[in-house]
């Protein structure tokens, strides 16, 4: 049932994930924070108001699947998984230590939760894929969403997994595309420009939704409605680094890390 | 079900042996599916398609996506066999069999057909001669290299049981069986087809009967050779490399790389271990245009080419 109910918990749930996710970077002193802000509306509408999960059965085989292809964005998925249940909050000051189960990208083999070792660009997409036509095949109930970045989608990789989405018209799959318009270094418009991004998923036979990526009541309505007979897209418009100021929209924040000055100032604008 | 049809005096396409194994698995348990890149023709799958039609995947001519939605079809419970040309199966989609099916450690069967350079001809773009190279490193993939019919039907059995990432490298150049007696299959356990003790030769794939016939030949004159069916190459059967290396002497045969395969898995392992002289046959890099058998004579993968190679480690022998 899609009902505003949730929304007072999503809320609370991406700012504990956001205060979560920079403590965890500025004690490490590595991370992606621009990228793990910009996702983290989308994790929070997601793990509290979408996904049906349980953190205690990580391998029940009716889950939905929540893949997170832009695996190096570990701060939002981290503490969405932590506060999902499926690790304890001791764990998260051991992020990127030596022999943490918190990598600095996600890895199944160690953390319950994670559904395939991301990291590299482009390969989330695809396995998620073949993880919605294991569902198709099979009659399963599970919906299964993928989340890449928005520079993400020049990995040519993403066009053969659209490709077969689209001709197997997996209606059980939803892609989700975290568009804060910033890759590493520059625009991604000005890298290798993606528009129109809208068309050309459509072309790819999905059904497009654009959303406004931070607005947890949108991003419910537009992620938990019911599948389709097609693919869904979903371009998230977002920003990147939001919630800190400083943060929104500056590029080096994609892997940017916080001093002492600046973590006390976020800590101050994230209540 | 197909049937393996001989093509020469005996000898066998192991791709029958392959195709016949999995629908007889497929039949009994429904987890089991196939996926290629087009690759259904060539892969020996047509009738699989007919009697599993939803069990088929055929992404198209899309090998990272072919390789990912074997990992996704893991998660979702099915056992995917991945079966495309091991040339583009291991090097186009190489960082997806890296990250989405070793490191991932998902259940995914990878089928590398016309491995080696079974498509002699069509040049160094379609010749499989690096795989072993590239996914040897992968130390949780499970490589098998089947010599003849019989040990591609055991080792398609053994993949389908088998909870892990495996790399099943097929080829369809027909090879006779070993007639072996009593033989049982034993992945990670080297295989003795002929015994001796002047100097082991260490073989793989479409090469050990080659190997058994060097063997034949330098037992005319008076050498007896040690002939091993090392068809797993991850893990490496370390008792019997021991073994090998305190004949004094060793000769590695494959239908690939001398850099970084089997040849160069043993070489790791006796200079770390008991340094004996090892020479390697197999293929050099690039190779010229020419016909699969043209190749072999070639480069010394032929009785004759492996029983020199044993006269070369026999002289360097202390």
């Amino acid at each position: 049932m899609l009902t505003n109910d949730k929304l007072p918990l999503i809320r609370d749930k991406a700012l504990w994930m956001r205060r979560t996710a920079f403590t965890m970077v500025h004690r490490a002193q590595l991370g992606h924070p621009g990228g793990d802000f910009s996702a983290m509306d989308i994790l929070a509408t997601l793990y509290f108001g979408v996904l049906n999960y349980d953190p205690t059965r990580p391998d029940m085989p009716e889950r939905d699947r929540f893949v997170m292809s832009k695996g190096h964005a570990t701060g939002a998925l981290y503490s969405a998984l932590c506060a999902a249940g499926y690790f304890p909050e001791d764990w998260l000051p051991t992020y990127m230590q030596p022999k943490s189960l918190l990598n600095g990208h996600p890895n199944r083999n160690y953390l319950p939760g994670v559904e395939t070792n991301t990291g590299p660009l482009g390969h989330g997409f695809p396995v998620a894929t073949g993880i919605a036509i294991a569902g198709q095949i099979t009659g399963a109930s599970y919906r299964t969403f993928v989340l890449t970045g928005d520079g993400e989608q020049q990995e040519g990789s993403n066009w053969e997994a659209a490709m077969v989405a689209g001709h197997r018209k997996l209606a059980n799959l939803t892609l989700i595309i975290d568009r804060n318009r910033l890759q590493q270094g520059a625009g991604t418009e000005e890298t290798s420009g993606l528009d129109p991004l809208d068309d050309k998923y459509r072309a790819f036979g999905f059904d497009v939704q654009e959303v406004d990526g931070h607005d947890h009541a949108a991003l419910l309505a537009v992620l938990g409605a019911s599948p389709g007979t097609k693919p869904r897209c979903v371009i998230a418009n977002t920003t990147k680094g939001k919630g800190v100021s400083f943060m929104e929209g500056v590029a080096s924040w994609h892997h940017g890390v916080p001093n002492a000055a600046q973590y006390e100032q976020a800590m101050k604008e994230l209540v | 079900m197909a049937t393996a049809a001989p093509t020469a005096a005996g000898f066998q396409d192991c791709r029958n042996a392959w195709v016949a194994t999995l629908e007889q698995l497929a039949e009994a348990d429904p987890r089991i599916v196939a996926v290629v890149n087009d690759s259904v023709g060539s892969s020996k799958l047509n009738s699989f398609q007919k009697k599993f039609p939803d069990r088929l995947i055929n992404v198209g001519i899309a090998e990272q996506v072919m390789v990912g939605v074997g990992a996704g079809l893991a998660n979702g419970g099915r056992i995917p066999f991945v079966s495309a040309a091991s040339c583009f199966l291991t090097g186009r989609a190489l960082e997806q069999v890296k990250a989405d099916i070793a490191y991932s450690s998902f259940n995914v069967k990878l089928v590398g057909q016309s491995s080696g350079i079974a498509y002699g001809e069509l040049g160094a773009t379609h010749h499989s001669i690096e795989d072993f190279a590239w996914l040897r490193p992968l130390t949780n993939l499970t490589i098998i290299v089947p010599a003849d019919a019989w040990e591609t039907a055991e080792a398609v059995k053994w993949a389908a049981r088998h909870e892990g990432p495996v790399y099943l490298r097929l080829s369809r150049m027909p090879v006779p069986d070993l007639n072996i007696p009593d033989r049982q299959f034993r992945p990670g356990h080297a295989e003795i087809v002929h015994e001796g003790s002047d100097l082991a030769i260490i073989a793989c794939g479409t090469t050990v009967h080659l190997a058994a016939s060097a063997a034949d030949l330098l037992k005319a004159e008076g050498i007896q050779a040690r002939v091993l069916n090392f068809s797993t190459i991850n893990p490496l059967d370390e008792a019997a490399l021991h073994a090998a290396a305190a004949t004094g002497a060793i000769v590695t045969v494959e239908e690939a790389s001398i850099r970084g395969g089997l040849g160069g898995a043993v070489a790791e392992f006796t200079s770390a271990n008991k340094p004996v002289p090892v020479e390697r046959v197999g293929f050099p890099g690039f190779l010229p245009t020419g016909s699969t058998d043209w190749l072999f004579q070639e480069y010394g993968l032929s009785p004759e080419g492996i029983a020199a190679a044993a006269h070369r480690a026999l002289a360097r022998k202390a």
